[in-house]
């Protein structure tokens, strides 16, 4: 429970489906990170539990929070890739240790106040992602790990329900949670300056700065380090006057980072690794899939090339821009999720 | 029915100290007014300081009503500090000593402590060396319960250029307390953890020390704390005060309820570990264990879940427990020492509080253990 409405509503509904509940809230951020997992933020959710009637408990997560999310998003940024610490968050520390936490606490369920919903193949059995009623909050870009075992022991209570029926559900119930602001930016990073986040933590001398270049490459100009591009960017690249540019590679072991035009930004296709697939194994060659490769970016129709030792290789129908390395591919069928994996490289030539 | 095993935390209030708080409720209460009203407040006011002075073997004068420990903590280091000293301590202390102790700017010594958390008077002695000082040394610690010699490090320090302080809020009516026989200059004792309401506690100035004051506006406690007294609050106190100097098994009632509880985990949870001094001077009221392999944060949530209140050594405001410093300081990893079980009694403590405790948690290891290794 991060004190947010949303998994205050997924709590008052288990209270309402009969199931002897457990709240527990997740302190994640050190001290001084602000923006979430505040006091007042534990509280709300506290105020939540009291009023629902049911226990409440604050774990301190710090240690393998830092450890699997905060690290490694530093280390991602640094290596001249973009990160997705919500996906690596939700893989690591709720769906992994809390489930261990409330597995020990004799626990049959996790609920979440996650946007998505959990479908069940009628002839396997196997649990998979859906997406959310709510297309707009859809979070099943950011669940895309979580395997039929963990599926089977999750609940996504407000999956089916709009945001707008959330906060209504919310003031019904008298939660004084019901109108509270929604959080935007990565939790440990609030002000959204993720570039100062890394090297705060990284420090100067971990950067790895460079030039920028056009793809003959002619340099361009320079710049204080890799981790303050994505590919994509358009903004803060220093360049002045011309045609629109955006960065389209980054190679942190040189510094060099490669810009653009949009045409040039376009990729026919993406190679993701560790990918898992829904059925437990990948669908055959060829198989038609629409691919998203950011939050809120609408799936692109796209075919499977092939597949082997937990890569993909995905075709888009239509080139796109922005193939990022670091971020998740999620691939659907319909409302389905059938796999997932993690950004290498664009779809090579 | 529940059952608290969480006294270093803060003990329930005392029926005496809710009486007498009760009956002093109402009325105008600010001492130093002239009227009638003021007198009966400064009756309850000065009746209160004796009865706390006497807790601890002072004169009631010497006695500086507070906030609390925490206010009478940042008072001792604030005011007590001579000029140019530098400030001893322990890296075991509560963080209302270590944190002005950090914030003030003066050069900072903290003493690590040996694996059950002790310290040498010599240590101490030797950290002081070298000019004025001030060292403040908590009388026993909270979390695990062992006592500091702070009498042998108040006779060695004789004669030198030092203050020293002792945070006694876990060891006052838990062990005899003497401020004379223990030789300090300052001594802070906590209203709540002997059964009086939270928000009072109060700092014991030995007579003739020149405390600095760091509240100021007012001529209240003889200059030594600014601000109209808590009266209801300093009245529980006082009532609080009283009972534990009436009561005079409860240090021995304690020590063998927690011997109770230890050997019954030890048979039921072989492996179980004490943290902490296992003899030698310790609270009779604090068992701390560890069960290897198993989350103390998931015990905690269990036992309380089954209707036993413990902790996991100092709480922290969010109710999210960290890894305890004062673990760490006795040699445990950083995640071993989120495992401390802190069990700690109370005056009304019962046998068979205890007995439904080691009836439980042998349950609850074998669950956490089960969830941990599925």
């Amino acid at each position: 429970m991060s004190g947010g409405v949303d998994s205050a509503v997924a709590a008052a509904r288990c209270v309402a489906a009969g199931h002897d509940v457990i709240g527990i809230s997740l302190r994640l951020a050190r001290d001084g990170a602000g923006g979430c997992c505040s006091l007042d933020d534990f509280h709300d959710a506290r105020a939540v539990a009291d009023r629902l009637g049911f226990p409440h408990y604050v774990l301190d997560f710090t240690d393998a929070f830092d450890a699997a999310v905060v690290q490694p998003f530093v280390a991602e940024y640094l290596a001249g890739r973009t990160p997705n610490p919500c996906a690596r968050c939700n893989q690591h520390v709720k769906f992994d240790r809390l489930w261990q936490r409330a597995r020990e606490l004799g626990a049959s369920h996790l609920a979440t106040g996650h946007y998505a919903r959990i479908a069940v193949d009628p002839v396997t059995g196997r649990h998979a992602l859906r997406t959310a009623v709510d297309t707009t909050k859809d979070q099943t870009y950011f669940l895309f790990t979580l395997d039929h075992e963990a599926l089977a022991r999750t609940l996504f209570p407000v999956g089916d329900l709009t945001k707008t029926e959330v906060r209504a559900e919310a003031a019904a119930l008298g939660l004084a949670v019901a109108d509270k602001p929604e959080s935007m930016e990565v939790c440990f990073v609030p002000t959204g300056d993720a570039a100062g986040f890394v090297e705060r933590r990284a420090g100067a001398d971990a950067l790895r700065p460079g030039s920028l270049r056009d793809g003959d490459g002619q340099e361009l100009g320079t710049h204080a380090g890799v981790h303050r591009f994505t590919i994509g960017q358009r903004r803060g690249l220093g360049l002045a006057g011309g045609p629109a540019r955006y960065v389209r590679a980054i190679d942190a072991a040189t510094g060099t980072v490669t810009v653009g035009s949009a045409d040039e930004l376009l990729a026919t296709g993406l190679v993701a690794h560790d990918v898992s697939w829904s059925a437990g194994t990948p669908p055959d060659d060829g198989a038609v899939l629409a691919a998203r490769i950011r939050h809120r970016h609408r799936p692109v129709p796209a075919r499977l090339l092939a597949t082997a030792g937990g890569a993909a290789h995905v075709r888009f129908d239509t080139p796109g821009p922005a193939v990022t390395p670091g971020q998740a591919a999620v691939f659907y069928r319909d409302e389905l999720v059938v796999g997932g994996g993690w950004i290498a490289s664009e779809l090579p030539a | 029915m529940r059952i608290y095993l969480d006294h270093n935390a803060g003990a329930p209030l005392r029926a005496a100290a809710r009486d007498a708080m009760l009956a002093a409720m109402g009325p105008p209460a600010n001492p130093s007014s002239p009227h009638r009203e003021g007198a009966r407040a400064r009756a309850l006011l000065e009746d209160a300081r004796a009865a706390v002075a006497a807790l601890i073997g002072a004169a009631p004068a010497e006695i500086v009503f507070t906030s609390g420990a925490t206010e009478a903590n940042t008072l001792a280091l604030l005011g007590g500090l001579p000029v140019d000293g530098r400030i001893v301590t322990t890296v075991i202390e509560h963080a209302s000593v270590l944190a002005p102790a950090r914030a003030h700017g003066a050069p900072l010594v903290e003493l690590p402590v040996d694996g059950d958390a002790r310290i040498t008077a010599a240590a101490v002695v030797a950290a002081c060396n070298g000019g004025p000082a001030l060292a403040s040394i908590g009388l026993a610690n909270g979390e695990v319960g062992t006592v500091a010699p702070v009498a042998e490090i108040a006779a060695a320090l004789r004669g030198r250029p030092v203050t020293l302080h002792t945070d006694a809020a876990q060891a006052v009516g838990r062990i005899p307390v003497d401020v004379h026989a223990l030789g300090v200059d300052l001594l802070s004792l906590s209203s709540h953890k002997l059964g009086g309401p939270a928000g009072v506690g109060a700092l014991w100035v030995r007579a003739g020390f020149a405390l600095r004051p760091q509240l100021l506006g007012g001529p209240q406690e003889r200059g030594r704390r600014a601000g109209t007294e808590n009266v209801v609050g300093i009245v529980g106190f006082g009532a609080a005060a009283r009972a534990v100097s009436a009561d005079h098994t409860a240090t021995t009632r304690m020590a063998a309820l927690a011997e109770r509880l230890w050997s019954g985990l030890r048979t039921q949870v072989p492996d179980v570990v004490r943290l902490g001094p296992v003899d030698g001077p310790r609270l009779p009221n604090t068992v701390n264990v560890r069960v290897p392999g198993c989350s103390g944060e998931s015990l905690l949530m269990l036992l309380d879940l089954g209707g036993v209140a413990a902790s996991l050594g100092s709480a922290c405001s969010a109710g999210a427990p960290e890894p305890s410093h004062v673990l760490m300081a006795m040699g445990l990893a950083r995640e071993t020492a989120r495992d401390g079980l802190r069990l700690s009694l109370g005056p009304d403590t019962t046998a068979d509080d205890i007995d439904a405790v080691v009836g439980l948690l042998p349950g609850l290891v074998r669950q956490v253990r089960g969830g941990a290794a599925a």
